[in-house]
C-alpha cells in the first residue's frame, strides 16, 4: 500500500483557514505541476459536419445564412481596406482573417449586451448593423465618423449599438468591462457585458485584475478570449505557461469554457451558455476561443517574417471557419455556388461605393479639434481654439481649410 | 501597489498616529495646536475637520444621487483606511460603498468602466501612491474617452485619495502628483487645503460630469477649520477652476495648494506682524483648469511672485506658474524673479530630520519672500 493510498483511507479534515475553505489537511507534499486538461467544445468538424446529432443546432435558415453572410462581407470589407492602407489612402487597418466565426459570438448576444471589444472584432458590429457607411466614415476619419476624426482606423464605437469605443491600450478593456457589468447589475436590466481580448493582452496585469474584480464583484460580463496563436509575433508558447487561458479562469473561481473558434455553432452555443450564467446567475464566465490568426496583426505587421506562408496556407486550407460554415449551410441546403458568387459581387460593389463615398467626404471641422476635451470648452481651450482661428484667417494660404466641414 | 507590510502600517488611524508623533516630539504639538486653531473663513462658531467634511461632502452627494457610489480599498467594513468614508457602509449598504480586492487597476478600471456605463462612481486610492498602478485608467481610459469617442461617451467619475508627504512614511508614500495629473487635457484636478474646501471641491467633483482627480492631503485629516454658514448647506459647492484669495495684500503674491496654503498664510502674518510686508495668499484650489487670471491681477498688483508647493521643482505646478507669467502681461509688471518654494528634489527620506528638511516650512518661506522684497529686475 503505498503513502498516498493509506493517507486516502484516514478521514480528511477540511483547513480552517479563511483563505482556502475547499482544502484538506493531508500528509503527503503535494508539488502541483498541472491540472487535468480543459477540453475543447465542438460542434463540427472542418467539413461542417456535426459530430454529435444532439448538437445539431436549432436555427432557421435566415438566421443562419445571416452570420454566413457577415462572416463573408467582414472578409471582402477586410481585403479591400487592407488594400486601400497599402495605397496610402488610410493610415492603419487591422484584418480579421481566420477569426470570423467569432461572429457566431455576437449571434448568441441580445442587442443590448454591451460590447467591450479590443479592436479585432468589428464581425459583432456588423452583425448588429452597423452599416458599411459607418465603417467607411471611421477608416477615413471624415465629418460622418462618430469619433469626429480622433480615432485610428478599426477603432469604432457607437451608442446605438451598445458597442464601446476601442481603446489602443491592452486590456484596459477588461476591468471597464466589469465595471459596465456592475452597472447593469445594477439597474436591474437582463443583459450582460461581453468583453473580447486576445491571449496576448492576457499577459498584462489588468486582465488578471479584471477577472479577480469581476468574480469578487459577481459581475455579468463574459470575458472572450480570441486565442488565434500571435500576440503581433510572440508565438502563444512564447506568451504563457499552463492550459492556455481558459486555466486562468478556473484559478479565479469562474466559470470557464473552451471551445473550438473556428467553429461557428461552438461559439454561438458556449456564448449561449455563458450569457444563461451571467445574466441569470450574474455570474462572470470566461471563454477561450482557439484559432489562428491567417493575416497579419494589423498594417504595420509582416508575418512573414515570423511564420511560413506554407503554414498560413496549411491553416485556411484545412480549418477555414468560412468554409466550415459554408460547408454546413450547402449540406443543409441553404447555401450554394451561385449565392456564393452573388454575396460577393454584391458585397464588393456595395463596399466599394461606401469606401469612394466616404474618400469625398470633407473633414471634421477645425473647432472639433477642442470639443469634447471636457463637457464644456475651458478658458484654456477658448484661448487656443481663438488662436487658430485667427492664425487661420491671417494666414489663408498656408492654412487650407477648404477640405474640412464648415463650422 | 504598495507592498502589503507597508498598506497595513498606513491603515493605522492616522490620529494614532499623530499621537504617537507627538509624542516623540514635542515641538510639533505646538505646531499643531497652532494649525488647528487657526481659521480665515467664518466667525459662526462652526468648526470641521478635513475629514469631516469630506464625509459630509460624501454622504450629501450619495445622498442627493443614487448614481454615485464608492468602491476603494477599506472603504466599507473598516471605515477607510483613514476614517474619510466612517458610517457610509451603514448608511447605503455594500451596494454603494464596496471595499475592493487590492488591484488598483482593476478597480479603478471598474469605476471607469460603470462611469461609461452611466454611474458616478467615486474611485478612492488609499493614497495617490498607489493609484500609479493604475494611472493607465486615469490618463488613457478616463480622461480622453470622451475625446476620443466624439462626445459619445462621458466618464463622470471622481477619483480621491491622500496626495502628497504625509510623515515618515518615507519616498514611497510621499510624493505630489499635481504636476502629473495637472498635465493630462481630458482631466480636471483639484487641490483642497481647508475644510471648505475639501467639502465645496469633492461635492463639485461629484457633480462635475468630467473626470476629476481630488488631491486630499493626509496631514490635514485631522485639523479644523471652521465653516460657514454656506459650506453646511448640502448645496454648497466651489467652482473648479477657480482660485482664492485667502488674504489680500499689496507687496508681494504667495500662490499656493494643499497644506502649502497654510505654511503660505502663516508666513504672511508672520511678516505682516513684524511690518515687513503685507503679503497677498492665493489659494489655488483648482489645479486644473489653472486659474492665470486670478494670480496675473494679484502679480499686477503686487509686482512679486513666490510659489509654494510640496511637489518637486522640475516641471512642477510653480514650474507652470512662471511659465504662465511669463507669457503673460504680468511679465512687465514684475519688480523681481519669480522664486518657487517646492520640495527638494529627492525622493522623500525617512528620518524625521532628513525629511523635514525636504519639504518648506514657515521659516523657509519668509526667507524666500524678504529675498524676493529685496531683489530688483536689472538691480
Amino acid at each position: 500500500m503505498s503513502s498516498m493510498d493509506a493517507h486516502k483511507k484516514k478521514e480528511r479534515v477540511r483547513v480552517h483557514f479563511p483563505g482556502a475553505v475547499d482544502s484538506h489537511f493531508s500528509q503527503v507534499l503535494e508539488i502541483r505541476e498541472k491540472m487535468e486538461p480543459i477540453d475543447t467544445f465542438r460542434v463540427m468538424d472542418t467539413d461542417g459536419t456535426v459530430l454529435d446529432p444532439s448538437l445539431e443546432p436549432k436555427v432557421t435558415e435566415e438566421f443562419a445564412t445571416k452570420i454566413y453572410k457577415d462572416m463573408l462581407t467582414l472578409s471582402i470589407m477586410d481585403l479591400i481596406l487592407y488594400e486601400a492602407q497599402r495605397q496610402g489612402r488610410i493610415s492603419f487597418y487591422m484584418t480579421n482573417a481566420g477569426e470570423e466565426a467569432y461572429i457566431g459570438s455576437a449571434a448568441a448576444l441580445e442587442l443590448e449586451d454591451e460590447i467591450f471589444g479590443q479592436y479585432r472584432e468589428a464581425g459583432t458590429l456588423l452583425y448588429r448593423g452597423f452599416t458599411l457607411d459607418q465603417f467607411m466614415n471611421q477608416c477615413y476619419s471624415n465629418d460622418l465618423d462618430y469619433g469626429k476624426g480622433r480615432q485610428m482606423p478599426v477603432h469604432y464605437g457607437s451608442k446605438a449599438h451598445h458597442f464601446q469605443t476601442i481603446s489602443s491600450p491592452l486590456a484596459t478593456q477588461l476591468p471597464q468591462a466589469s465595471g459596465a457589468a456592475y452597472a447593469l447589475k445594477r439597474s436591474g436590466k437582463k443583459n450582460c457585458v461581453m468583453c473580447y481580448f486576445g491571449e496576448g493582452a492576457a499577459s498584462e496585469g489588468d486582465f488578471h485584475a479584471a477577472l479577480n474584480i469581476a468574480a469578487t464583484t459577481s459581475a455579468p460580463v463574459i470575458f472572450f478570449c480570441r486565442n488565434n496563436g500571435f500576440a503581433i509575433s510572440t508565438p502563444a508558447n512564447e506568451q504563457y505557461k499552463g492550459d492556455g487561458i481558459a486555466s486562468r479562469g478556473v484559478g479565479y473561481g469562474m466559470h470557464t469554457i473552451r471551445v473550438d473558434g473556428n467553429d461557428v455553432w461552438a461559439v454561438y452555443k458556449a456564448t449561449q451558455e455563458a450569457r444563461k450564467i451571467a445574466v441569470e446567475k450574474h455570474k462572470p464566465v470566461l471563454i477561450e476561443a482557439m484559432t489562428y490568426r491567417v493575416g497579419h496583426h494589423s498594417t504595420s505587421d509582416d508575418s512573414s517574417a515570423y511564420r511560413s506562408k506554407k503554414e498560413v496556407e496549411d491553416w485556411k486550407r484545412h480549418d477555414n471557419p468560412v468554409v466550415r460554415m459554408r460547408k454546413w449551410l450547402e449540406a443543409k441546403g441553404w447555401w450554394d455556388e451561385s449565392k456564393e458568387n452573388a454575396h460577393k459581387t454584391e458585397m464588393r460593389k456595395a463596399v466599394l461605393k461606401s469606401f469612394a463615398a466616404a474618400e469625398k467626404r470633407k473633414k471634421p471641422a477645425v473647432s472639433e479639434l477642442f470639443n469634447d476635451v471636457y463637457d464644456k470648452l475651458t478658458p484654456q481651450l477658448l484661448e487656443q481654439k481663438k488662436e487658430i482661428e485667427e492664425l487661420i484667417k491671417k494666414y489663408p494660404d498656408h492654412y487650407d481649410t477648404s477640405n474640412y466641414k464648415a463650422e | 501597489m504598495s507592498s502589503p507590510l507597508l498598506k497595513k502600517a498606513l491603515v493605522v488611524p492616522i490620529t494614532s498616529v499623530r499621537q504617537a508623533l507627538l509624542r516623540s516630539n514635542p515641538g510639533m504639538l505646538a505646531n499643531a495646536a497652532l494649525l488647528s486653531k487657526r481659521g480665515y473663513n467664518s466667525k459662526n462658531g462652526v468648526e470641521m475637520t478635513v475629514r469631516d467634511a469630506l464625509n459630509a461632502a460624501l454622504e450629501e452627494e450619495m445622498t442627493a444621487d443614487e448614481k454615485v457610489y464608492l468602491m476603494g480599498e477599506e472603504v466599507g467594513q473598516y471605515n477607510g483606511a483613514y476614517k474619510v468614508s466612517k458610517g457610509l457602509l451603514d448608511k447605503f449598504g455594500p451596494k454603494r460603498v464596496i471595499d475592493t480586492p487590492i488591484t488598483e487597476s482593476g478597480f479603478c478600471g471598474l469605476a471607469v468602466g460603470s462611469a461609461f456605463s452611466g454611474l458616478k462612481p467615486v474611485c478612492e486610492f488609499m493614497t495617490w501612491n498607489f493609484a500609479m498602478q493604475a494611472i493607465d485608467q486615469i490618463v488613457n481610459s478616463a480622461a480622453k474617452t470622451h475625446y476620443m469617442s466624439g462626445g459619445n461617451v462621458n466618464c463622470p467619475i471622481t477619483f480621491r485619495g491622500p496626495n502628497g508627504a504625509a510623515a515618515g512614511v518615507a519616498a514611497q508614500h510621499s510624493q505630489c502628483f499635481a504636476a502629473w495629473y495637472g498635465s493630462v487635457p481630458g482631466l480636471k484636478v483639484v487641490s483642497p487645503w481647508n475644510s471648505e474646501d475639501a467639502k465645496g471641491l469633492l461635492k463639485a467633483a461629484i457633480r462635475d460630469p468630467n473626470p476629476v482627480v481630488v488631491l486630499e492631503n493626509e496631514l490635514m485629516y485631522g485639523i479644523s477649520f471652521p465653516m460657514s454658514e454656506a459650506a453646511l448647506s448640502k448645496d454648497f459647492t466651489i467652482e473648479i477652476g477657480k482660485a482664492k484669495i485667502e488674504k489680500e495684500g499689496s507687496d508681494i503674491t504667495l500662490v499656493a495648494h494643499s497644506r502649502a496654503v497654510g505654511f503660505a498664510l502663516e508666513a504672511a502674518n508672520l511678516l505682516e506682524k513684524e511690518g515687513i510686508c503685507k503679503a497677498e495668499v492665493i489659494n489655488l484650489r483648482s489645479i486644473r483648469p489653472l486659474d492665470t487670471e486670478t494670480i496675473i491681477n494679484s502679480v499686477k498688483k503686487t509686482n512679486r511672485l513666490v510659489t509654494v508647493e510640496g511637489g518637486w521643482p522640475q516641471f512642477g505646478v510653480g514650474s507652470e506658474i512662471c511659465a504662465q507669467i511669463m507669457e503673460s502681461e504680468a511679465f512687465d509688471y514684475l519688480d523681481a524673479p519669480v522664486v518657487r518654494v517646492t520640495g527638494a528634489d529627492i525622493p522623500t527620506p525617512y528620518a524625521k530630520n532628513l525629511e523635514d528638511f525636504a519639504f518648506p516650512d514657515v521659516d523657509v518661506i519668509s526667507r524666500v519672500i524678504k529675498r524676493s522684497l529685496n531683489k530688483k529686475i536689472g538691480a
